[in-house]
């Protein structure tokens, strides 16, 4: 198992840097002075020169690189041009939005998820199966934007119990925040259910036809107690990968949803961001989501060497 | 206590069937206590059917009817629940590939010692130190550390000695193995088949081995049934049986394996074997079901199914072959 983890470590930091490479190079080497396009068309070549000397942008790209790099791993992200906040700060009060609205919405996926799919796969060529079938078919195919205002017309407009949007700060009220995420979190939570039903029924009817299960039974267990000792944890091998992947459809769907619900979280701030040509500040922060996507990657490939015996062994 | 008591099964009847097809029509028999029985027919005859339907664990969409009394309940109308509290405890079952049929994701120490904590009231320390034992009667190497092993670090036919444990943890009464060592290599069959001889006769638990090979009948059991097409066509003493078979496709089974007389060394093979093939469940002959393939069959073959009559020595054949013109072969 220790081998295993260090080999998956070293993909992670490698996988990291070939990341932070590329990023860099795009955002920079894209073409033409970052500092000029920064501060637009009509700015004299004095004040590009003085922007791109107190950034550090006319010094050599390896330079800038390392240097960026240094400040990354110390926890610098870098300084914005126009308002020269620090980068980190401003990540780290988006965070307390986006980080509990992406988990939560993946906690609530799951857990629907997992006894729904266990069920509609028991249930299989019955009505009530084939029921549930078509309505996770169905969530699958709504768009989460659209989701989210019929959830905001439901019970913001109509019933009045939630806000239709925007964010009450946790240091204002912790009350207010929760509320304010609770349509959120329900839009992408529903919608990724509907995805994630469909792997849990597909794994779990996979592993109700093995033959294990049926010694399961046959040493005693009731064909329930078999499914949810045996099965599931089988079930859970393939059930881990796609959640790994699904993390990088979760990150997208939080774009959406901030926007829909007016929430100052991480990925609405990028886009602000990409469209004030704020380089330092967009090449920092999708780089924190690589390495929290690949970081997640890493993690479900540890988890896996957990679940599974035969993974630890033969890799 | 009650007369059931003495024998480990009786089958009435068994019929088992889904939707659209019938593939075990109407097996009765007998299997007393300690007995040891084959089940042999080509595939597709309903053997694995029969044994899954006598443990309760049919696919889904097949049904079981008749009664098959079992230490003094009949398994058919039990419930899952009720069921599952005697499986793996008075009727265990070992299968055809030990490979997929143990769990790849829990220990193999787990697996058996959850076994006998399910069915006794014994401490986790003590089931531990039960299946210790257990694999040493199995003549496991190394029993302490097999605790600790997952399925896939270990040969198949230490794997399938881990099933034959498994299912002889709770001393049960009666034990089906389905084609226990189909699956496993020549050279570790003799030893599993040996191990598992030894285990059963140690207990005393009746035996019903499925097989189409019949050498392994013949070594450990004492009655054979044969199947044809879901039914009984012949069942009596294996000696008797293998010797003077009564069935026109006893007789062809028989014939059919080879043996160091009838297998040519120059390859011109005089292996016999049995014209057509196993006919389809969904469109069965009318009348004895072997009558396509016989060549003793006759018009009353064709509309009437023969009947097994009773007795030690069972055929269901309107024409059954005579001892004196029986080859004997064995």
């Amino acid at each position: 198992m220790a081998i295993y983890a260090l080999r998956k470590l070293a993909f992670f930091l490698g996988a990291v840097f070939i990341a932070s490479v590329a990023i860099f190079l795009l955002i920079r080497g894209a073409g033409g002075n970052v500092a000029a396009v920064v501060l637009g068309k009509s700015a004299t070549p004095e004040a590009i020169n003085a922007l791109a000397h107190a950034y550090g942008l006319d010094r050599p790209l390896p330079v800038q690189y390392f240097e960026w790099v240094r400040g990354m791993l110390s926890g610098d992200l870098g300084r914005s041009f126009r308002t020269n906040e620090s980068v980190a700060d401003l990540v780290t009060a988006r965070l307390s939005v986006s980080i509990p609205l992406a988990l939560s919405g993946l906690i609530l996926g799951l857990i629907i998820a997992i006894p729904v799919g266990t069920y509609a796969a028991r249930n299989v060529g019955t009505p009530s199966g084939a029921l549930l079938a078509l309505v996770s078919q169905i969530g699958v195919a709504v768009p989460v934007f659209w989701a989210g205002i019929l959830l905001s017309l439901l019970f913001g407009v109509r019933l009045g119990w939630l806000p239709t949007g925007g964010w009450t700060d946790w240091s204002d009220s912790v009350w207010g925040a929760i509320r304010s995420l609770v349509l959120p979190v329900l839009s992408l939570g529903l919608i990724m259910a509907a995805v994630l039903i469909r792997y849990v029924r597909s794994a779990v009817l996979d592993v109700m036809n093995q033959d294990y299960l049926r010694t399961a039974r046959a040493a005693g267990m009731t064909r329930t107690e078999a499914l949810l000792k045996v099965g599931l944890r089988n079930a859970s091998l393939p059930l881990v990968t796609i959640v790994g992947l699904q993390i990088a459809e979760l990150i997208g769907g939080t774009v959406i949803i901030e926007t829909v619900f007016s929430l100052p979280g991480l990925s609405r701030m990028i886009l602000a961001n990409v469209a004030a040509r704020e380089v330092i500040v967009v090449q920092s922060t999708v780089m924190l989501i690589i390495i929290f996507v690949i970081g997640v990657n890493l993690i479900v490939d540890l988890l896996y060497g957990i679940l599974d015996p035969r993974v630890r062994s033969t890799r | 206590m009650t007369g059931t008591q003495l024998n480990a099964l009786e089958v009435k009847n068994l019929v088992v069937h889904n939707t659209a097809l019938t593939a075990v029509r109407g097996l009765d028999f007998t299997l007393p206590a300690g007995g040891r029985m084959g089940l042999v027919g080509e595939s597709g005859s309903g053997k694995t059917l029969t044994a899954l339907a006598l443990m309760g664990l049919l696919p889904m969409g097949w049904q079981a009817n008749g009664t098959v009394h079992h230490d003094g309940v009949d398994l058919i109308a039990q419930s899952d629940r009720a069921l599952s509290s005697r499986r793996g405890r008075t009727i265990s079952m070992v299968f055809q590939d030990p490979l997929s049929s143990l769990d790849p994701v829990r220990r193999i120490g787990v697996q058996v010692s959850s076994v006998i904590r399910r069915h006794t009231n014994v401490g986790k320390r003590e089931a531990e130190s039960q299946t210790i034992e257990l694999f040493r009667q199995m003549s496991l190497p190394r029993p302490e550390q097999l605790m600790r092993a997952y399925p896939h670090e270990i040969s198949g036919g230490q794997r399938q000695r881990i099933m034959i444990a498994m299912a002889l943890a709770c001393y049960p009464q009666l034990i089906i193995a389905d084609e226990p060592t189909t699956a496993l290599d020549v050279t570790v069959q003799k030893q599993v088949l040996r191990i598992l001889n030894a285990a059963v006769k140690d207990r005393g638990c009746a035996l019903m081995m499925i097989t189409h090979d019949l050498p392994i009948i013949a070594a450990m059991c004492d009655t054979v049934a044969v199947m044809y097409a879901g039914r009984i066509v012949e069942m009596g003493p294996v000696a008797e049986v293998f010797r003077n078979p009564r069935h026109h496709y006893t007789k062809g089974l028989l014939d059919s394996q080879p043996t160091m007389d009838n297998i040519a060394l120059d390859g011109s093979s005089r292996l016999a074997s049995i014209p057509g093939m196993v006919p389809p469940l969904h469109s069965l002959p009318a009348g004895c079901a072997f009558h396509p393939r016989c060549a003793a069959a006759t018009e009353a073959c064709m509309t009437r199914v023969p009947p097994l009559d009773d007795g030690s020595r069972r055929t269901a054949c309107w024409h059954p072959i005579e001892a004196s013109v029986a080859m004997v072969t064995a």
